[in-house]
């Protein structure tokens, strides 16, 4: 009986120790190594350097009370979430459900749709000056205004934004067709049947049914805008109206500058701000599987 | 300061003639003895790394060519995208630096030779100090008062303009800011736009600061003020944001979305009248337009400083601390100190002049000839404003703000507030 308890044998715990290690060793060693760091980082005040000076919370203080960049940066990240989510991302499945429709030559809407997926959102950016520059623009060119569209600080990051939903919508696009064409064509012949019209069919039969591609495109969305980053550093390296955490984070510490300890208070914040999403993410996942 | 297009490479060249036998590197690191014989046919002092932040191609060709002319040494080359070597010289002179490595004068230059950093080379200085003015010794002394700095080449900064324009036009270059403001009203009625600008890339506008600012408060202020030791919220530093704001009526339109070389452009397509930049400027010329560019520096504005203070970035090399061959290194130094070595690189560079005064000017382009002519004049040189202080206050605090300025002129006791306040978090 004694032997009966000794659930694992020798040989099954090395095995455990070392596929088991190996894991957490990774995960401490490349994950919450470097994010305990950082938090620990952010309390100092050190060029990269001399020494580690310890400071508390006089960084966070100084970027939110002094440090105008700051702000405006949170603002734009939530900026940017708010018009992935609410703008990108429905006109994206709009396009799912139209293309779904077999329109005559969907495969050429569809190729032309998805086709800025396949570029680096730096390269999106890249184009984005092409057709925004005020000097030798295409928009201005065409329309024959003279607005500076990339350096006026108010609207920049509006038409950036444009420019990286252009991107954003053929992903979500591509996701949200698939879905559908995962659907069972009888839920919507019976929902036609009970006498539903087109628009009660679609929202209250055939899109509950995409809840798991639904929950894929909100994480993808909210990934999409908290590490955009190459796309403003591109165009003018974040600054003057498109700044952006990420942008931050990298500008005071892998620059010149070297304010590590302050630039590590900003990607503490980052962190906090993901961590809400996948917080809530991984929550409801798991109250789904229970 | 980055002028140059970033394009993306790191070469090992000149890497050739592998040392004959026991290769004389192992010099004992951080060692002043003279290595021991026995290198081949490298001249006996082993082999002398390099690293640079010449990725352009006349930047690139110049260092290879003045290399190339050292014997002392086998030299090997390691060049770098030149922001990229710029934004990683923290990391890259902690981690292993090549022995000798490009950098700026002035305080970019002292606070890296603070922290340890680089080689002392007042040795160097005793035999090719003779060869540099007073204000070159300066600008390559740390606050120590040791020399880590040998200066190479150097250009200045000033209002460019198209000779044939103002002559067709009957302009006359300023010679105080009253003139320069009636100049520019004039174009304005001609239909050109007075004053070409552009601050994409956030420090262009810096140029405008430090000569508004030397003109005004002078350069000892100037500098005190890069220093952090004077407050932003000074009346004095008010005034040259007031004078900026007067101004701006004349400045080219939608800078914050233009780069330098677009209003190159303009200027060179006599679109605009004039343009505060360095003499690099002449790059967005064609060569055959080139005769065509002069300069005049910026007007008085206030008598009592005159135009005795002008922005010439010094760049040139330094031995980092981590060096193994500081011999061998010590020698490339002297090597680059030599006029004949600059001379190769004003010869293939025409926005560029020799900082040895005894250089041979006699190849000159007129341009080169009127900007040695300028910065000799010149009582003072100061460095550029991302030259001239912290690296962490002018990329974090300095763009930002004078980009925001720019957008908005009219906003300037918060600015100022604001950059006094961050400038304290900075200079603790």
């Amino acid at each position: 009986m004694a032997t009966k308890t000794r659930r694992y044998s020798a040989r099954d715990v090395t095995v455990l120790v070392i596929g088991l290690g190996v894991a957490v060793i990774v995960n401490v060693g490349l994950i919450w190594g470097p994010t305990l760091a950082s938090v620990g980082l952010s309390g100092t005040d050190w060029g990269g350097i001399g020494p580690i000076e310890w400071i508390g919370g006089r960084n966070y203080h100084d970027l939110a009370a002094e440090y105008p960049p700051f702000w405006s940066a949170v603002r734009n990240n939530v900026v940017w979430l708010g018009f992935l989510g609410l703008v990108a991302t429905p006109f994206g499945l709009f396009c799912a459900v139209l293309l779904d429709r077999r329109l005559r030559l969907s495969r050429v809407y569809q190729s032309a749709l998805y086709l800025p997926v396949v570029l680096s959102l730096a390269v999106v950016g890249f184009i984005a000056q092409l057709v925004y520059s005020s000097d030798y623009g295409v928009l201005n060119a065409v329309t024959g205004l003279s607005v500076d569209w990339l350096g006026d600080s108010s609207i920049n990051i509006w038409v950036v934004m444009v420019a990286a939903a252009w991107r954003h919508v053929g992903y979500v696009m591509i996701i949200y067709l698939a879905g559908l064409k995962a659907v069972d064509p009888a839920l919507k012949e019976a929902a036609a049947i009970d006498g539903a019209n087109e628009r009660q069919a679609f929202f209250l039969v055939v899109f509950p049914t995409l809840r798991p591609i639904n929950v894929i495109v909100l994480v993808i969305t909210v990934i999409e805008a908290l590490r955009a980053f190459d796309i403003v550093y591109a165009i003018n390296k974040g600054r003057n109206g498109l700044e952006l955490l990420s942008v931050l984070v990298t500008e005071n510490i892998v620059g010149e500058a070297s304010r590590i300890g302050f630039g590590s208070a900003i990607a503490v914040i980052l962190l906090v701000i993901s961590l809400g999403f996948i917080v809530t993410y991984l929550s409801q996942l798991f109250r789904e599987e229970r | 300061m980055s002028q140059r297009s970033p394009i993306s490479r790191r070469n090992l060249l000149l890497g050739a003639a592998a040392a004959v036998g026991v290769p004389a590197v192992l010099t004992a690191c951080g060692s002043d003895a003279p290595a021991p014989g026995g290198g081949g046919g490298s001249g006996g002092l082993g082999t002398v790394t390099i690293g640079s932040n010449a990725s352009d191609e006349i930047p690139k060709k110049t260092l290879d060519t003045v290399v190339k002319s050292f014997t002392q040494a086998t030299t090997r080359i390691n060049t770098v995208d030149h922001n990229t070597f710029q934004e990683n010289i923290n990391r890259y002179l902690r981690g292993t630096p090549e022995d000798v490595f490009t950098w700026f004068a002035g305080y970019r230059m002292q606070f890296f030779a603070e922290q340890g950093l680089a080689v002392d080379i007042s040795d160097v200085w005793r035999e090719i100090g003779g060869d540099y003015t007073q204000a070159f010794k300066d600008q390559s002394t740390g606050t120590d008062g040791k020399q880590y700095f040998v200066p190479f080449t150097y250009y200045p900064w000033a209002v460019f303009y198209r000779k044939s324009l103002w002559r067709e036009k009957g302009y006359e270059p300023p010679a105080t800011l009253d003139e320069l403001t009636a100049l520019a009203r004039k174009m304005k009625a001609d239909g050109l736009i007075p004053i070409a600008f552009a601050d994409k890339d956030g420090w262009p506008a810096m140029g405008t600061f430090d000569i508004l600012n030397m003109r005004i408060n002078g350069y000892d202020f100037h500098i005190s003020l890069m220093g952090g030791k004077e407050s932003w919220t000074d009346p004095r530093v008010r005034q040259v944001f007031e004078t900026w704001r007067g101004l701006m009526e004349f400045h080219q339109p939608a800078a914050l979305g233009r780069t330098w070389q677009e209003a190159g452009q303009s200027l060179a397509q006599k679109k605009t009248g004039m343009y505060l930049l360095g003499m690099f400027v002449a790059q967005q010329f064609p060569e055959a337009d080139r005769d065509d560019l002069d300069f005049f520096t910026f007007p008085e504005i206030n008598p009592a400083y005159g135009t005795d203070s002008i922005d010439a970035p010094i760049d040139g090399y330094m031995i980092s601390a981590k060096a193994r061959n500081v011999a061998g290194a010590k020698a490339l130094l002297k090597h680059f100190a030599q006029a004949s070595s600059q001379n190769i690189a004003t010869k293939l560079d025409p926005g560029m002049l020799a900082a040895s005064s005894k250089a041979d000017t006699s190849g000159y382009s007129t341009l080169q000839k009127r900007g040695a002519e300028l910065v000799s004049k010149a009582k003072h040189i100061a460095q550029f404003l991302d030259r001239d202080t912290r690296p962490d206050f002018a990329s974090t605090v300095m763009i930002p703000s004078l980009q925001s300025f720019v957008g908005e002129p009219a906003e300037i006791d918060s600015l100022l507030a604001s950059i006094e306040k961050q400038k304290a978090n900075i200079f603790r």
